[in-house]
């Protein structure tokens, strides 16, 4: 059978999910873009992944419109004016947000919805705006029918944000993920309490390290697909990985490695993201006739290159000779050292390098802690996660995290699964939250042990949605079926739980 | 050096007071109770080497006449504490309150304070002083996890450094308190008024048993009818995970419905006592 009869026949695709594998399956059909045999042979080894971003890559990946701009100005393209009142403003996002493109075809950022939403709400009964809100919800449930469609909220507390958290647990949709924007000067205890009461019961929130992200970007940033990072009005052209296990598997030493193996994986990495950068500015229609550039939503010089890696923690227990990961990177600091060590030098080196556009960045790019995809098993955790089946006490966990989480101004984050009785203790969870985002942590995310929306990597899902898979029908979400994977794969829901009975007495 | 025999230390609990707490569990306690699910915490080793050969990981020795226990080959697999005849554990260490201290200042970022526990901590409440103050230095709260068995009137210094103390009242007529515990009530209800009256009272806690529908009641009753609405109530289903066999034999194998245990939060609550719950 052809790959596009596959397609076709295969039960469990809904239309659109159709209309975009065969649109993928038509870009893979070009040659235009070639990289090094170098390349090529890093990547047929799996030291390299392009994340099947596309061969010739038509948008950048990630796309953070300045929606600000879209509510004082409207959008001549769509014939928007800007909204007077709240139904009009909800009416202006579902429009654009169906014209703003991805990697995924769907929006990656919806905006700081409380801030764009706060004046027009306070101008209506909280139960009426109440509504609205809920029918906006259900139309970026069912039409954005993608996990990484994502909006923020915070850091400060508004009725906005209290209506969209009563929302969200009310509601137990998958989309959009949420981020509370977290700073302990602006964000009140009685606020993040809320949200972490939310999180409980639908798995969002996530809390964002605020002033790191600010002192990265500057106050007006994105967080954006999973925990993505991003400059608000820019984005991110493309996003490649090292699987650090495989770009390890050749080295004779850890030195051996540091000193040889990966800088030349590092530099063909580059090599493949400036090329793809220079064909997204240079070649596609993007940056020239899309509305979004012309109409100034977007600013080229805004968007930079993540570059992502992946498995550090096998890596490392590979490079020490450490078969029992729960012996190694997280518990063991000879191999928590090494990741340090490692991380060290691909800063260093992906920061000495000069990339094409980039210009708000100083021609760099940015690290990104990649969070695993659904085909990539056992062999490489999430970014500098620690392997799920090895995680310490969730207090050396945090300890880990805090050390790494800085590397990546364009995302990571860990996720903690907390056992049912946490439900009554929410303020049990804030002082973690508190002193890990303190202490260096970037991005926290947290779900109960029983509920069906759940965090796979970093996305969410539902778990009947992937019972659906199972029995063949067709899931709405077009993200269930990675999380289908990465919880065959990867056993991405097996992580520890954060126990009560650990300390129970009685 | 002052020191004192610590089962285990646990750097995050949500269940041992209000937040997020370091909990330290002390060895030993003057009560013997039925229902004890962590039975190995009763005594102190008896250094009898009864464990020693059984343990599969080999991280148990007799030296000196002396057990010792090396927790980097441990592997947790509890065969020790099952086979111990005198409900001890070989796994305790005799701690310096440096030595605690360095665990708490770990966790410090992440906590609001700490709980200690047991066994029966006040069994080292000069310890416990000692530490405390020290825990309250670096800003924490520090709250007592107790059965009751200590005189508190006695020990002003203690409570003076002290946030409260959360208090079993596992039962108040005497003959069922001193079958349940080996040890009379008398003095549990004392220290219950004594802390009410010098307001560090934190919570009081009581077990329902399935079916003891008389001992239930006339306990909650007790309880609710004294502390009103100056502390928490937490209503606890009893469990039979980990308790001894021969004891389940007398309370039973069956976990305390959760509506029945509901009831009793109830009736609390009719009585005044509004900040009592189940778990």
């Amino acid at each position: 059978m052809s790959a596009a009869l596959n397609i076709i026949k295969d039960p469990t695709l809904t239309y659109r999910q159709e209309v975009l594998a065969l649109a993928r399956l038509g870009e893979s059909t070009d040659t235009t873009l070639r990289y090094s045999d170098a390349y090529y042979a890093a990547k047929a080894k799996g030291a390299l992944c392009d994340l099947n971003e596309g061969v010739m890559p038509y948008r950048p990946r990630y796309i953070c419109p300045d929606y600000e701009l879209l509510f004082k100005k409207g959008c001549e393209f769509l014939e928007l004016d800007p909204p007077a009142d709240l139904l009009e403003a909800v009416n202006v996002l579902e429009i654009f947000y169906c014209h703003v493109p991805s990697i995924t075809a769907y929006p990656v950022y919806l905006g700081d919805l409380d801030k764009l939403l706060e004046p027009f709400v306070l101008r209506e009964d909280r139960s009426y705006a109440k509504k609205v809100l809920r029918l906006f919800l259900r139309s970026i449930d069912k039409i954005q029918t993608d996990s990484f469609v994502h909006a923020d909220i915070g850091p400060e507390d508004t009725v906005t944000g209290r209506l969209l958290l009563e929302l969200t647990e009310e509601m137990q949709l998958a989309v959009p993920n949420l981020t509370l924007r977290y700073d302990p000067e602006k964000t009140s205890d009685d606020f993040a309490l809320a949200c972490i009461r939310c999180m409980l019961k639908t798995a969002k929130p996530s809390f964002a390290n605020h002033p790191m992200f600010v002192r990265e970007w500057g106050e007006r940033y994105a967080i954006a697909s999973c925990y993505n990072g991003l400059s608000i009005g820019g984005g991110g052209f493309t996003l490649p990985r090292m699987r650090l296990y495989e770009c390890a598997l050749d080295a004779k030493s850890p030195e051996d490695f540091i000193e040889n193996r990966l800088p030349a994986y590092i530099d063909l990495q580059l090599e493949y993201m400036d090329k793809r950068v220079r064909f997204i500015v240079e070649e596609s229609s993007f940056f020239k006739t899309n509305f979004l550039v012309t109409e100034g939503f977007v600013d080229q010089a805004h968007f930079t290159g993540m570059f992502g890696v992946v498995g550090l923690a096998e890596c490392c227990n590979y490079l020490l000779g450490i078969t029992d990961n729960k012996k190694g990177f997280g518990m063991n600091p000879e191999a928590t050292a090494l990741g340090l060590r490692i991380m060290d030098a691909i800063k260093e080196r992906v920061e000495k390098h000069v990339a094409p556009y980039c210009d708000a960045y100083d021609h760099h790019y940015r690290l990104h802690a990649q969070v695993g995809i659904d085909t990539d098993g056992m062999d490489d955790s999430p970014g500098t996660r620690i392997p799920i089946g090895a995680e310490p006490t969730m207090l050396e966990q945090l300890e880990v995290n805090e050390k790494f989480h800085p590397y990546f101004p364009t995302g990571t984050g860990d996720i903690f699964k907390f056992e049912e009785t946490y439900i009554r203790t929410p303020e049990a969870i804030l002082p973690i939250i508190k002193g890990s985002l303190a202490n260096g942590l970037r991005y926290f995310s947290g779900y109960l042990e029983n509920n069906d929306v759940v965090r796979v990597t970093g996305y969410l899902v539902k778990k009947s949605e992937i019972e659906k898979l199972r029995q063949n029908k067709q899931s709405l979400n077009q993200v269930t079926v990675f999380g289908k994977g990465a919880q065959d794969g990867g056993h991405a829901l097996d992580r520890r739980v954060q126990h009560h009975e650990e300390s129970s007495r009685q | 050096m002052r020191k004192a025999p610590v089962n285990k230390i646990i750097p995050f609990s949500n269940v041992d007071g209000p937040g997020n707490r370091t909990s330290i569990f002390f060895q030993g306690c003057p009560f013997n109770c039925l229902f004890c699910h962590n039975p190995e915490t009763i005594h102190l080793c008896a250094n009898c080497g009864k464990c020693v050969s059984s343990c599969p990981a080999g991280a148990l020795s007799l030296s000196h006449g002396q057990v010792r226990w090396d927790p980097a080959s441990c592997i947790q697999c509890d065969t020790c504490i099952r086979i111990c005849p005198h409900d001890a554990s070989p796994r305790v260490t005799f701690m310096t309150v440096e030595e605690v201290m360095t665990q708490i200042r770990r966790s410090r970022p992440y906590i609001n304070g700490i709980t200690t526990s047991g066994g029966e901590c006040t069994l080292y409440h000069e310890f416990l002083r000692e530490l405390f103050l020290e825990t309250k230095a670096l800003g924490l709260t520090a709250l007592i996890d107790s059965n009751g068995s200590l005189d508190f009137s006695r020990y002003p210094d203690l409570l003076a450094v002290s946030d409260g103390v959360m208090l079993d009242v596992k039962a108040v007529r005497s003959e069922w308190h001193q079958e349940l515990t080996s040890f009379p009530a008398e003095p549990v209800l004392r220290n219950l008024d004594f802390l009410l009256t010098c307001g560090k009272l934190q919570e009081v806690r009581t077990l329902i048993f399935p079916g003891r529908d008389l001992e239930n009641e006339e306990t909650v009753r007790y309880v609710a009818g004294h502390i009103g609405d100056r502390c928490a109530y937490k209503i606890i289903r009893y469990r039979p995970f980990g308790v001894r066999e021969r004891f389940q034999q007398i309370l039973g194998d069956e976990t305390t419905d959760a509506a029945y245990a509901e009831t009793y939060a109830e009736l609390a609550r009719s009585l005044g006592a509004a900040g009592a719950y189940v778990v």
